[in-house]
């Protein structure tokens, strides 16, 4: 039994080896997406360029505007004089966002009364535009409260807060996106590799004839499958060691927890893509079929319903059950427990679990499509 | 001893039936040939004896074995070739005699053996690094015949190993076939060459899943070819087939090649010398009344092919 399923493997091995082509694809593919990814996909909002329209060019006014850029997020780049110039900024998108003082702040401010500051912000990307005003509503209320604590210092009230927000960020202090995002890339592009290698490989004996072949010899339908798959996971780890490796040399991905975890998360993860790749090779009728049913079946839930770009608890309920569909939803947990939280097994083995059901699940589906083919 | 007994076998896809109640013995060591135009249900027989597909009813032994109680001990007595040659053209001649192989289990001694046998029978030595996908087609069945008989078995099935080869690979691809047979080693070959079957030792025909007819190729030429059937040279053949379809004991007549056949109509009075009395009739009409020069005109044996079509019409089939 052994020994058949080193014949299959040693035979996939020597075609993998004589396609070299592939082989180079197999191994770019990942590198090239992780620079893109990393660089390009950047959820991070720093910098932001803000204008300011001052219609009060009082002391007060300069001061509010200085000391928003003062902060870390925000660079005042251009003042304005009129709202024409306002809305051109804006449609031509030199600034993300106007702070709009209006004409009679210091009067109003010193007379006590309430006065409003007005943020313009670019809304096309949502995401930015939510990020960009939490900061100027934060920025603002500090200034506010500066100027509280002023006023009641001349009064000689002492001033004390009753409740502190006291806020750290666990696990990833800078709330840094490029590691969650390389993470969600890793599950991504493995997925994606073994569907289609393995699918793509067990078509090719169907379509070239040769798995009659291999049907009428006592060769049993899971040494086969071993046999073919063996090389494949051996394939795909190396591929997963190219990820961590340039996940760590350009964007500081460094593995909080336990390697041999990670390393046990991925070969279950693993298992459930080939499993499914497998499912797959039983569907379909030809190579190039097998590789567009591979790409769209591993790719599209990985990318939208794992919690890779958009936070799965966000979702309508709906689609939320949908999310168990793509196995790369339980790796993901499974990274992120291990690779940024640095947790144990106690922590995600649920995860595990559900991985070796997924697998369990296709398997079955793709033994009883091939004994429906023997009758 | 029989090596392969069929007893009823059919197979049914939905309502259409493949293979229709068929029965028939293979005796140890024949070379055993399996006829029908495409399509009549011989690659669907030959699957169900290899253990790959089961059958609707009716069962089969296989080397003793039963193809549906132990289709995994009947494997392993059977070797199986088909027309796709399954080699693999991105491995080296090597690599694919060392993967069927280990398939059947070999190793060591054993093979190192057999691997020297099927670089030899395939005429191949010294080439064992050069990619399959590089050799011509000859060679390719040579090569992918060894590969599946590599762990001996002593059952061989060839489907329509010579379809698309040239008639030098042919005769020497069936000149193995022949080494094989005298080891002891039951071939059973489906064929659509016809002049091919003119070497197995027996021969079943069948059609639209039926079997029509079972023998020798000379029992089977005795049987169905009751009339004469003539070979005519001449020049104007196209004059000459008509006049020919209109003579009233010419049965049927075709052209083949540059020559024209034609078919008597049976002797039913058994009119003496018969056959000789029609070809100086025939001889008569063209060449005296027509003008058209007459080489010769020769009594020939029926082929297997003019049973098969003789076979066919009787049996009021179409489209062959």
């Amino acid at each position: 039994m052994f020994n058949r399923i080193l014949t299959i493997a040693v035979k996939e091995i020597r075609q993998i080896k004589r396609d070299p082509l592939t082989l180079l694809v197999i191994f770019i593919f990942p590198i090239l997406m992780i620079i893109l990814f990393g660089y390009a996909l950047n959820f991070d909002v720093k910098e932001i360029v803000i204008g300011v329209y001052d219609q009060d060019r009082s002391e007060l006014s300069r001061e509010f505007a200085v000391s928003i850029d003062r902060t870390e997020y925000f660079q005042v780049v251009k003042y304005y004089e009129n709202q024409q110039q306002v809305n051109k900024a804006l449609d031509s998108k030199d600034v993300q966002c106007v702070m709009v003082i209006p004409p009679k702040l210091s009067e109003d401010f010193y007379a006590k009364k309430n006065v409003k500051i007005q943020y313009l912000v670019d809304g096309v990307n949502g995401n930015t535009a939510t990020v960009i005003t939490s900061y100027v509503g934060a920025a603002t209320r500090n200034l506010s409260n500066k100027y509280i604590n002023e006023v009641l210092e001349k009064k000689g009230i002492e001033l004390y807060q009753p409740v502190i927000i006291n806020q750290s960020f666990w696990f990833n202090p800078e709330l840094k996106t490029t590691q969650f995002l390389i993470l969600g890339l890793m599950g991504s592009i493995l997925i994606t590799l073994a569907v289609v290698l393995t699918a793509v490989a067990i078509v090719r004996e169907r379509e070239l004839g040769t798995i009659e072949q291999i049907n009428v010899s006592p060769l049993t339908s899971i040494e086969l499958l071993l046999g073919k798959i063996i090389p494949y996971i051996i394939l795909s780890l190396i591929v997963w060691g190219i990820i961590l490796l340039f996940g760590y040399l350009l964007f500081d991905v460094t593995v909080k927890g336990s390697w041999i975890l990670l390393f046990v998360s991925t070969v279950f993860y693993l298992f459930a893509s080939l499993s499914l790749g497998i499912f797959v090779s039983t569907i379909s009728d030809s190579q190039q079929v097998a590789f567009q049913i591979g790409t769209l079946i591993s790719q599209l839930p990985s990318n939208l319903l794992s919690g890779f770009m958009f936070p799965i608890e966000s979702m309508p309920p709906a689609v939320q059950i949908l999310t168990n569909i793509t196995p790369t939803k339980y790796y993901l947990i499974a990274l992120r427990a291990v690779i940024i939280r640095g947790v144990g097994v106690e922590a995600f083995w649920e995860q595990l679990v559900y991985l070796f059901i997924f697998a369990i699940v296709c398997l079955t589906i793709a033994t009883l499509k091939i004994i429906k083919q023997r009758k | 001893m029989n090596s392969i007994e069929v007893k009823n076998l059919t197979k049914k896809f939905g309502k259409f039936i493949s293979v229709n109640d068929i029965s028939f013995e293979v005796k140890e060591g024949e070379v055993f040939g399996f006829l029908g135009a495409n399509g009549a249900g011989k690659s669907t027989t030959i699957k169900m004896l290899c253990g790959i597909l089961e059958p609707t009813s009716g069962d089969a032994l296989v080397g003793g074995y039963s193809i549906i109680k132990e289709p995994e001990l009947v494997k392993r007595q059977i070797g199986y070739m088909s027309q796709k040659f399954s080699l693999y053209n991105d491995l080296t001649i090597e690599e694919n005699i060392d993967f069927f192989g280990g398939v059947y289990g070999l190793e060591g001694q054993e093979m190192k053996d057999r691997k020297e046998w099927v670089l030899t029978i395939a005429n191949l030595k010294g080439k064992e690094k050069s990619l399959a996908d590089s050799l011509a087609v000859g060679f390719k069945q040579r090569l992918a015949l060894g590969c599946a008989v590599i762990h001996e078995p002593k059952i061989v099935f060839l489907d329509e190993p010579t379809g698309g080869v040239d008639p030098v690979s042919r005769r020497n691809f069936w000149d193995l076939i022949n080494t094989l047979s005298q080891n002891g080693v039951t071939v059973f070959v489906t064929t659509h060459y016809l002049d091919e079957a003119e070497f197995c030792n027996k021969i079943i025909m069948i059609n639209e899943g039926r079997l029509i007819a079972g023998g020798s190729p000379e029992e089977l030429k005795r049987k169905y070819i009751s009339s004469t059937i003539l070979e005519i040279e001449c020049d104007d053949v196209n004059k000459a087939i008509e006049l020919l379809d209109d003579m009233s004991f010419v049965k049927s007549s075709s052209f083949f090649s540059t020559y024209i056949h034609v078919t008597l109509s049976e002797n039913a009075g058994n009119e003496p010398d018969y056959d000789n009395n029609k070809i100086s009739e025939i001889r008569n009409i063209l060449s005296d009344k027509n003008n058209i020069n007459v080489i010769r005109i020769e009594k020939i044996l029926p082929s297997l092919e003019d049973v098969f079509v003789n076979l066919l019409e009787k049996g009021g089939v179409k489209n062959v």
